[in-house]
């Protein structure tokens, strides 16, 4: 079976710094990857490549059979299969939460604006904030916020979700409510590619998680096995300074 | 390490704060806090209206005569005003999407025009059009004065357009992106409207020096303000009491707009928190 993400030999420089160092990568359809490193290790960027916000200097990566880094592939096409959630939620600001939603189904896939909306008040439903959407952006807490950038991303039925660090802008008391809506898409089958450090949400809902430091892959197993016994030292020495 | 050059994990992209960008040139906008009666512009605007008043009261000959003869001067003012902001701020739209082009060649046109502009005095410019080129283009006397003004104020307009384009954090390009947005649709329906609210107020500011300036008109053959009054004074000779009435007429208009600019710039404020 073809892996929904297959990313090969991914190298990576900004001006000299080399940020990935040839990365080899698959994540299954339904799979549920977590990305764990220290800062600088590489990890947002290679998440970042993969809807070609970043572009690899050189290596491949496909997203079924499509070919994400070549030049001639439509980018848009991909994009829109690929939802992204971002450390800084990113919402419009300028738009309702509804209209946050509907924006990209509206303007990209030429959807009815009434279908659109139905799609969107569900989403709302399914993230716990039926409520809000006539809200601004800044009239809701960060764990709000995140969850209606969720709702976003997921209102152009990717067949891939990646989070980038979701819950590191958050206060405690929210991260939770953001993991919950996490554990339960995953649990739903969505193919997830996740940059944290949330240990809870990885024993939860992760069916491998990735380390990475100095821009490569150290080593990845299933979480209880990469957090009970890491085999290399440099993934202990990084888990007992986050545990 | 590569975390300082990926825009994501930036800090100043997680504020929900619009950004300000600070571009004026100089005109006098009330500060807030100033509520008292006597604040600077109270005394300004309204004494400059008592004045306006009372001269005529006092001495109506000549005061009241040029109070009646230059009100066609402050129709041509706005006239010439009003038209030379609509272009400037289309000339600065494009110019500003101009200077954030990928495109090098428009990106260099764009930089090129905005230098050039604003390294020639405006009052050389609107000779330039009106005197070299009007005649070769059969532009008419207002048509040149208009166009000077828009392609002068348009390369100002220009850089607020970009310095506002460019306060819209990364991030909300890069959202836009990531849902499948074209870098141009992402630039309309998401960047752009957030450019607008940051840059109205410094676009005020723009709008009153171009009212200050289109006194310069008055050298070509343009009746605005400062011409009629001009002309008033060197049929009677009345050189002072003309020219203060010019005077207190253009600082009332400047006045009055710069407190409308400072209420919007409040009223923006205040919907942000």
């Amino acid at each position: 079976m073809t892996p929904r993400v297959r990313i090969e030999k991914a190298v990576k420089f900004f001006n000299k710094v080399e940020a990935l160092r040839g990365v080899d990568m698959t994540v299954q359809t339904g799979e549920v990857v977590l990305i764990i490193g220290p800062s600088g290790s590489g990890k947002s960027t290679l998440l970042r490549s993969v809807n070609r916000l970043e572009h690899l200097s050189s290596g491949d990566i496909w997203i079924d059979d499509e070919k994400v880094t070549d030049p001639k592939t439509d980018i848009r096409k991909i994009r829109e299969e690929v939802g992204m959630v971002f450390q800084s939620f990113n919402l419009f600001p300028h738009l309702s939460v509804l209209n946050n939603i509907t924006i990209a189904p509206i303007n990209v896939k030429r959807m009815k604006r009434g279908e659109a909306e139905a799609i969107g008040r569900k989403l709302l439903v399914k993230v716990g904030l039926a409520d809000k959407e006539r809200a601004f952006p800044d009239q809701l807490s960060g764990g709000q916020q995140q969850r209606v950038a969720i709702a976003r991303a997921l209102a152009m039925d990717p067949k891939i979700m990646l989070f980038d660090e979701p819950t590191s802008a958050l206060d405690p008391e929210m991260i939770k409510e953001v993991l919950d809506v996490m554990t339960d898409l995953a649990k739903e089958g969505m193919t997830m590619l996740v940059v944290s450090h949330e240990m809870g949400f990885a024993r939860a809902a992760a069916d491998r998680v990735v380390f990475m430091d100095m821009g490569e892959i150290i080593e990845q197993a299933p979480p209880e096995v990469l957090f009970e016994h890491p085999k290399e030292d440099r993934t202990k020495r990084f888990l007992d300074n986050i545990l | 390490m590569n975390g300082k050059n990926k825009g994501s994990a930036s800090p100043d992209h997680r504020t929900s704060v619009p950004p300000m960008i600070n571009i004026t040139d100089g005109t006098l906008i009330p500060s807030q806090g100033e509520h008292s009666v006597l604040s600077a512009w109270n005394i300004a605007f309204f004494g400059a209206i008592a004045v306006l008043v009372i001269l005529p009261l006092v001495h109506p000959s000549p005061y009241r005569e040029i109070l009646a003869f230059v009100p066609d001067g402050v129709l041509a003012t706005f006239e010439v005003t009003l038209v030379s902001i609509v272009f400037a701020l289309l000339l600065g739209l494009l110019a500003g999407l101009g200077r954030i082009s990928r495109n090098i060649v428009v990106n260099r046109i764009a930089t090129i025009y905005v230098e050039v502009v604003r390294g020639i005095p405006l009052l050389v410019q609107l000779f330039y059009i009106y005197y070299a080129l009007g005649p070769l283009l059969h532009l008419k006397g207002p048509t040149s004065a208009i166009v000077a003004m828009s392609v002068c104020y348009g390369a100002y307009l220009g850089e607020i357009f970009r310095a506002g384009i460019q306060a819209v954090p990364k991030g909300q390009m890069e959202a836009a992106l990531a849902l499948g947005m074209s870098r141009t649709q992402a630039i309309w329906s998401i960047v752009l409207p957030q450019t607008i609210r940051i840059i109205l107020p410094p676009i005020g500011n723009e709008f009153i020096a171009l009212l200050k300036d289109s006194s310069l008109v008055s050298i070509l053959a343009i009746s605005d303000l400062l011409r009629r009054g001009r002309e008033y004074a060197s049929t009677s000779f009345q050189y002072f009491q003309s020219y203060t009435v010019v005077a207190l007429i253009y600082l009332i208009l400047t006045l009055f707009f710069s407190r409308l600019v400072g209420l919007m710039e409040a009223r923006l404020k205040r919907r942000d928190t």
